[in-house]
């Protein structure tokens, strides 16, 4: 009875957050809407085992049949098969540039907000990189280093690599304006005072005390961000600046799809889809974690 | 207030001159060679002469600084000088455009007019939409109204532009066959059906874009709304019996455009990124389309100076935001 009691606290400290999300239908079909992407993506291609890079010209631009649910593009390939395999790149790349883009974020906002002396210099540095214009810069960073990547790491690996560090790259400052801010209200309070006062390392108190408190803004950061960065990647490759032609993710999918746009538009509708209902699905559990993680939530 | 502005306006030049500077060093690293596309009969001194005579001889910093004067000083003197007929001209060798050797500035002319038609039509609209929409949102929240407001929002805010705009081709292009899918610029309105030719061509790379601002700008416009519809002066404003369309457009929205406008100001540069994307799919040939032909040409000159207006408009707007937001509220003192 009392261990129960004393666990109690302990147990309850993610248990109004997940109370709060429950109440948020939105929130829910979001993150419901995004597992089925996941599993349509992860087990997709396990189930229909259909090479997406098959060429088969005597049934190119094929309307849906049995063998090709979704019919097939200008080189007979599978769009369902390329579909899967594509939502498998488009969400790697999500969450790999979020991933950077967060971490980034998070190092910057915890250094400026927790030492005086780097903040200034940190700050400026966001401001710059704010007052960039991303999708040009983007487009160039793509440009220059797209050979020189592909020629060492292979042609997918290198432009994946590429794709990820430049979008995490360019998409870090928005958490680290956010974290800063946390932290900076956080260095206040007494519990970091006491740490200090008993001689803890400033870096045994960032770890053990001020990351774990600013973790629920790095989730909503993190959460927003792979939307973000997936609408990037899409962006770049129908630009036709981002993944070649033999690597199917969705925005590329819908670069080529447009080609044929006046014989065949169905096939530009299924990875456009894809990628709408992806960021939609991420965007309202974002949303809806942002409330719930909200103290002052309604 | 004047100060501040002097202030921030003494601030955005060293900004600036940083963010040219990157541009300026990222482009030096291009691979591309402009001699790439010469024929190859061309004997390698006379290759070399054409390399200085593009001025590639001279190290990176002694082009910057020529770069820069031809940026801020001789081109903007070309453009007073044909704008005003005075001869004010600069001296010195203009910046050329090695895709075309027309001088960068006189193509960037050409083609900002189908942008700034674009992109300030779908503003426009896009303002006219969102502030109905957010202020209906945020006067009854949670209603069945402001869910379907928030999902416009966030569909609006999710559906990337250019699936948008091409999911408009296949509707009213394909399918009904009502309006081009193509941009035709050598269009010139003349008289009633060529006006209504240019409406057409319009209408859906504004709506693509009209979409995206009003989901952006009817979310700040209901939080906007509904931060004020709970202060005191509300209440004051009602017990004084004022009919509630009053409240509403007299009082809570003057109020709750205040944030508003600085995000209005705030979103202009991105809008002017958002056309790159549309220009693409309807063949707008305005900056974006510009931008995008002059990477994949190599045209260097071209992308430095167009990346780098980008990058003025964000400045610009940044600070023409924060005076807005001076001006406008009273308890704001920057000084």
């Amino acid at each position: 009875m009392t261990d129960a009691a004393a666990l109690l606290p302990l147990r309850s400290q993610w248990r109004p957050v997940w109370e709060r999300l429950r109440g948020n239908r939105a929130a829910l079909a979001g993150a419901a809407l995004f597992a089925g992407l996941l599993v349509f993506v992860s087990i997709g291609p396990i189930l229909w085992m259909v090479d997406p890079w098959a060429i088969d010209p005597d049934n190119r631009n094929q309307g849906p049949s049995l063998g090709h649910p979704l019919g097939t593009d200008q080189l007979g390939r599978d769009l369902l098969a390329r579909l899967m395999v594509g939502g498998r790149i488009t969400l790697a790349v999500g969450v790999m540039a979020m991933l950077i883009g967060v971490g980034l974020g998070t190092l910057v906002g915890v250094m400026a907000g927790y030492f005086r002396r780097l903040d200034g210099v940190l700050m400026r540095l966001t401001d710059l990189f704010l007052a960039l214009p991303m999708l040009p810069i983007l487009l160039v960073l793509v440009l220059l280093f797209r050979e020189a990547l592909a020629a060492r790491l292979g042609e997918a690996t290198g432009i994946f690599l590429l794709v990820v560090g430049a979008i995490g790259l360019t998409s870090w400052m928005h958490t680290a304006r956010i974290v800063r801010a946390d932290v900076m209200t956080l260095k206040e309070r007494d519990f970091i005072t006491a740490a200090q006062a008993i001689g803890t390392p400033p870096r045994r108190i960032i770890t053990r005390h001020v990351l774990p408190n600013v973790l629920s803004p790095v989730i909503v950061s993190a959460t927003l961000g792979v939307a973000g960065a997936i609408m990037i990647e899409s962006a770049l490759s129908f630009l036709g600046m981002g993944f070649p032609p033999d690597v199917p993710t969705w925005g590329r999918m819908v670069h080529d799809a447009v080609d044929y746009l006046q014989q065949f538009p169905g096939r530009v509708l299924w990875p456009g889809a894809f990628i709408s209902l992806t960021v939609l699905s991420v965007n309202y559990l974002g949303d809806g974690l942002r409330a719930a993680l909200d103290p002052r939530g309604i | 207030m004047l100060t501040y502005t002097m202030r921030r306006l003494a601030l955005a030049v060293p900004t600036l001159l940083l963010i040219s500077l990157i541009v300026f060093l990222l482009l030096e690293l291009a691979p591309g060679d402009p001699m790439a596309q010469m024929p190859l009969t061309i004997p390698p001194e006379v290759r070399e002469q054409m390399r200085i005579a593009l001025g590639l001889g001279e190290p990176w910093y002694v082009r910057y600084v020529a770069w820069l004067h031809m940026v801020f000083v001789v081109e903007p003197s070309h453009m007073l000088a044909a704008a005003t007929g005075v001869d004010l001209a600069a001296e010195g060798s203009r910046l050329l455009s090695w895709q075309s050797r027309a001088p960068v500035a006189e193509i960037i002319a050409q083609r900002l007019p189908q942008t700034l038609w674009v992109v300030g039509l779908s503003y426009l609209f896009g303002i006219l939409v969102a502030v109905p929409l957010g202020v209906a949102s945020a006067r009854r929240p949670h209603s069945w109204l402001d869910t379907i407001g928030t999902f416009i929002a966030m569909a609006g805010f999710s559906v990337p532009t250019f699936f948008t705009g091409v999911l408009l081709i296949v509707i009213f292009s394909v399918t009904l066959g009502w309006l081009p899918s193509m941009y035709d610029t050598t269009l010139e309105v003349t008289d009633w059906d060529s006006l209504r030719r240019q409406a057409a061509q319009l209408a859906m790379p504004v709506t693509v874009l009209a979409l995206y601002n009003a989901a952006q700008i009817s979310r700040y416009v209901r939080a906007a709304t509904l931060d004020n519809l709970a202060q005191d002066y509300v209440r004051a404003v009602r017990a004084r019996g004022m009919s509630e369309r009053a409240v509403l457009y007299l009082h809570v929205l003057r109020n709750a455009m205040i944030p508003v406008v600085t995000v209005i100001a705030l979103g202009v540069p991105n809008i002017f990124a958002g056309a790159i994307i549309t220009e693409q799919i309807f063949r707008v040939n305005g900056i974006g389309e510009l931008l995008i032909s002059a990477i994949h040409a190599n045209d260097i000159p071209m992308v430095q100076t167009l990346t780098f207006l980008f990058a003025v408009l964000i400045v610009l707007f940044n600070l023409l935001a924060d005076i807005l937001y001076g001006m406008l509220d009273p308890r704001i003192r920057y000084d």
